[in-house]
């Protein structure tokens, strides 16, 4: 574990400043929790033991859909492949055994990887202390945002007179746009729309949304 | 047990074992450039299914309501550069709002 008093200042900040900004996306998580049917103890612990944002969103929106277990578990899974590719990438970096590799697994996500690259120019030192830095706090504010939005949107009551119905598809929208770079990403965007509007009432909830993965998958094979 | 326990602990322990085999496994298995890409494309993919399916989907018909116009607004935001909670408040208002006079 790195000494914080010998991290440099700027991967402080930029750790503490990553953490704090993606902590308050929390709340968003937590509200639209609760808004899809789930208790306050079943949100927190999703930010707790799942920590990692898209599948968090995929789950209860697959399951707050209608959808079942297994199709909700399948949709956030497929989200959550890219933790194990960021794993790939920290682990030489790390070279952790025993409980400090579990811990440091639990907390690679989009953030504490994003740091530690982004600190390369400060040496490993610094990068190592970004990602352990970036990983906690963001777990701080995190799991404390998720508790803010599920008891604001326990105390508001129906979900859509709030608007929280909308919220949500908003959410997601936001997180998607960032990852839209080139024409095809976009015509990969709206075909995953289109197919999962026209595969909605021939298949149960859920499916049509995993269903859209298979362009994905045909997309990426396809030659450039 | 209910769909939400079991998508609770389903989904916790998937993300774990993702997590944990990147850190476990030699780099060589999962490091092809199309495994890359494909990884790159997925969340394009199932992120905008979800916005569809929350946006125009109830109960498994399609359906055109106050959430639509939310979304528009969201992705009018999103035009304009706001940052994330300005495009899911913004969303949120306009929803409730049309909600309200329907």
């Amino acid at each position: 574990m790195p000494v914080v008093s010998a991290t440099p200042a700027s991967t402080l900040r930029d750790s503490f400043s990553v953490s704090f900004t993606v902590g308050t996306y929390g709340a968003a998580f937590g509200a639209a929790s609760v808004a899809a049917g789930f208790s306050i103890v079943q949100t927190s612990l999703l930010s707790v033991l799942t920590f990692s944002g898209a599948s968090q969103f995929a789950i209860i929106g697959v399951i707050g859909a209608g959808g079942s277990a297994l199709s909700g578990i399948t949709t956030a899974s497929l989200l959550g492949f890219r933790n194990g590719l960021y794993g790939l990438r920290m682990a030489p970096l790390l070279k952790l055994r025993g409980f400090k590799r579990v811990v440091a697994a639990h907390i690679t996500i989009d953030e504490s990887t994003g740091v530690a690259l982004s600190q390369e120019h400060l040496g490993q030192d610094a990068m190592r202390s970004g990602f352990w830095l970036t990983g906690f706090g963001v777990f701080l504010f995190w799991n404390l945002f998720t508790l803010l939005g599920a008891f604001g949107a326990q105390a508001m009551g129906n979900p859509a007179a709030w608007g929280l119905d909308a919220a949500v598809p908003a959410a997601f929208a936001g997180l998607v746009w960032p990852r839209l770079k080139s024409h095809s990403d976009r015509a990969l965007a709206i075909s995953a729309v289109l197919l999962a509007l026209a595969l909605t009432p021939l298949l149960p909830a859920g499916l049509p949304i995993i269903a859209t993965a298979l362009l994905a998958v045909l997309m990426g094979m396809r030659k450039k | 047990m209910s769909a939400m326990w079991w998508g609770v602990i389903g989904t916790s322990a998937a993300a774990f074992i993702l997590k944990y085999l990147g850190h476990s496994i030699p780099e060589r298995y999962l490091s092809h450039p199309r495994v890359q890409k494909i990884n790159t494309l997925i969340p394009i993919a199932l992120l905008s299914a979800l916005v569809a399916v929350q946006t125009f989907t109830e109960k498994s018909k399609l359906s055109l309501d106050h959430r639509a116009l939310g979304l528009s607004v969201a992705i009018a935001a999103l035009l304009l550069k706001a940052p994330f909670p300005v495009v899911v408040i913004t969303a949120a208002g306009t929803s409730a709002l049309v909600y309200h006079f329907n």
